[in-house]
């Protein structure tokens, strides 16, 4: 675990180092901001036009109209960005040399890669930590349930994993970071389109394409719902593509 | 302390290392000699544990470096041929890491990370950007990373390259002071550093061991037959061959460089036998005038290149060599 740590204290440390954290989060809360704005006007005019002054058909729900919707949209925003901080996990330190002094330390494989996993969820978490004082805002002035809005960052929380266990993988694959990001962002890109297939197969391919759609299981989190079956999912996602790329840097090491 | 029997690494078709076995004693400085591509790197690589070997064992400290990994990468401190520095940190932010990451006891990482910066010569540089150093810092820094956990293995690839001469001396008299506490493996290409650091060598040539000895065995062993060169001032340099060749011992002289009237010959004779006296004498007794007269000892380039570029059949072994010698003699 000391060793756990010492590597996801130092991948975080050098993201912070970097023009890296600041592009992302900055990038993020660019895009959040601008989307909370317009996602908050669009329900204040509905909510005027609804409302005891308006057609007079009662309050509509701040959770269904506007929270949700919103954090289906930050999912797509974090599909963007997440490549980003993947990208130069493994492929920098392998074009720097800087892999020879990890793999050449009293410590395994498995805590690298833990390590690394944990230093991009830190970063993550603190990029979804931006969103947090205008969620706070809206509990302020309004009276959201809470329930949908924590079940709604769990399941970020394990989507994003999901993403950057696959980004790591990628990232062990190839010493370009250009590459790694571009291959990060085009795979998940499949795993957002491959939902769209859905109209067109039999209810076997329907299953399948449920299954692999990163998305579909997001949904239940952002109603309110945690079901096992989708926290087993994530988790399952995230394990396996730490497995992956427990084994690519051991192929890489036989092959030299 | 350092143990390589057999060992061979494959990639694909490509044999990098053929194999190679040498022992390396407690406290030795073993160097690693051999041109590019020779196979240095990869043996280091496998004895620091980085990548595994495809057949063959490798030991360190009595631990092999396959099965135990964590055991064996405890004791080893290694310098890969480019150090490995992380740009966006400080000089001590970066040791303190490696001091992590090599299991140094937390309360004792701030003193190990000082003593090694001591060693190392970089306490100057404690709070600059790894990125921002200079080759010779770099280099450096990669060194008091390899030492920081007091491992009884250090394997330095290449550990002078990129230094300039100063910085090159410095490094060397570093190694030197090292060595006792712990055992050294360096690899190199230049051939005086092997001479002036290393107790032993080992000659590698297209992953195969060619030689194994001290520095001073080599340069004598492989010298075969004992050379002299003598420059006379002489009027007809035919009849200082002549003469030259009559001296008892002598079993070959050839004319190396000529000058007007001066002539430089050089002259094989038999080993174990001192023939300088007589040379002197033949040459002064015949009133030519002796300007130069020293035994010509093989360099270490010149049994390097011997070695590394003799052709084909006579090349896998030095004791295959001999053997091939005796036979030519016999017939």
């Amino acid at each position: 675990m000391r060793n756990v740590l010492a590597i996801a204290e130092r991948e975080l440390r050098s993201y912070f180092a970097s023009p890296i954290a600041y592009a992302v989060i900055g990038l993020f809360a660019l895009v959040f901001g601008w989307m909370f704005y317009a996602f908050l006007r669009y329900f204040i005019g509905a909510s005027m036009r609804m409302g005891p002054g308006g057609m007079g058909q009662g309050p509509i729900n701040i959770n269904d109209m506007l929270l949700r919707p919103l954090i289906l949209q930050i999912s797509v925003v974090v599909l963007f960005v997440l490549p980003m901080v993947t990208m130069r996990t493994y492929s920098e330190e392998k074009r720097s040399g800087t892999i020879e002094l990890l793999l050449t330390s009293p410590i395994t494989d498995v805590q690298i890669i833990l390590g690394k996993f944990l230093g991009a969820m830190a970063l993550y978490s603190a990029m979804l930590l931006i969103t947090v004082p205008s969620v706070v805002v809206l509990f302020w002035y309004g009276d959201p349930d809470w329930k949908p809005v924590v079940t709604s960052y769990v399941g970020l929380l394990l989507m994003g994993g999901s993403f950057i266990a696959f980004g790591l993988f990628i990232s062990s694959l190839t010493k370009n970071q250009i590459v790694a990001g571009v291959l990060t962002f085009c795979t998940l890109l499949m795993l957002l389109l491959v939902g769209w297939l859905r109209e067109f197969v039999g209810p076997l391919g329907q299953a399948i394409v449920g299954a692999l759609s990163v998305f579909e299981h997001f949904e239940d989190f952002s109603k309110g719902v945690l079901d096992t079956k989708h926290i087993v999912y994530y988790l399952s996602v995230i394990t396996f593509g730490l497995f992956l790329t427990a084994k690519s840097v051991d192929s890489e090491r036989w092959r030299g | 302390m350092i143990e390589v029997q057999n060992l061979t690494k494959r990639y694909g078709r490509f044999t990098a290392v053929d194999g190679v076995s040498f022992r390396v004693e407690k406290g030795e400085i073993l160097g690693f000699l051999g041109p590019n591509g020779a196979g240095k790197t990869t043996t280091m690589r496998i004895l620091t544990g980085y990548m595994p070997a495809t057949t063959g064992k490798a030991l360190v400290g009595g631990f092999d470096v396959f099965d135990q990994p964590l055991e064996a990468k405890k004791r080893t401190g290694y310098l890969p041929e480019t150090p490995p520095l992380y740009p966006e940190m400080t000089v001590r932010e970066y040791l303190m890491f490696v001091a992590r990451i090599k299991g140094v006891a937390a309360k004792a990482q701030r003193a190990q990370v000082d003593t090694s910066m001591e060693k190392a010569r970089v306490a100057d540089v404690a709070s600059r950007h790894c990125g921002k150093l200079s080759k010779g810092y770099r280099q450096r820094v990669g060194l008091a990373q390899a030492i920081l956990h007091n491992p009884d293995v250090l394997i330095l690839d290449e550990p002078t390259a990129g230094l300039d001469p100063k910085q090159i001396m410095e490094t060397r008299d570093l190694i030197k002071s090292l060595a006792g506490d712990h055992t050294i493996v360096l690899s190199t290409h230049i051939l005086p550093e092997v001479s002036q650091v290393c107790q032993r060598v080992v000659i590698i040539n297209k992953g195969k061991v060619v030689a194994v000895d001290t520095p001073d065995n080599l340069t004598s062993r492989l010298a075969g037959a004992q050379s002299l060169y003598v420059q006379v001032d002489a009027t007809s340099n035919a009849d200082v061959g002549a003469a030259l060749d009559g001296v008892p011992g002598v079993t070959a002289v050839r004319v190396a460089d000529q000058r007007a009237t001066v002539t430089g010959f050089e002259i094989e004779c038999q080993r174990d036998r001192d023939i300088r006296r007589d040379l002197a004498k033949a040459i002064v007794s015949h009133g030519w005038g002796l300007l130069e007269l020293r035994p010509l000892r093989m360099s270490l380039e010149e049994i390097f290149l011997q070695l590394t570029t003799s052709e084909g059949a006579a090349a896998p072994g030095s004791d295959a060599e001999t053997n091939g010698d005796d036979a030519k003699e016999n017939a």
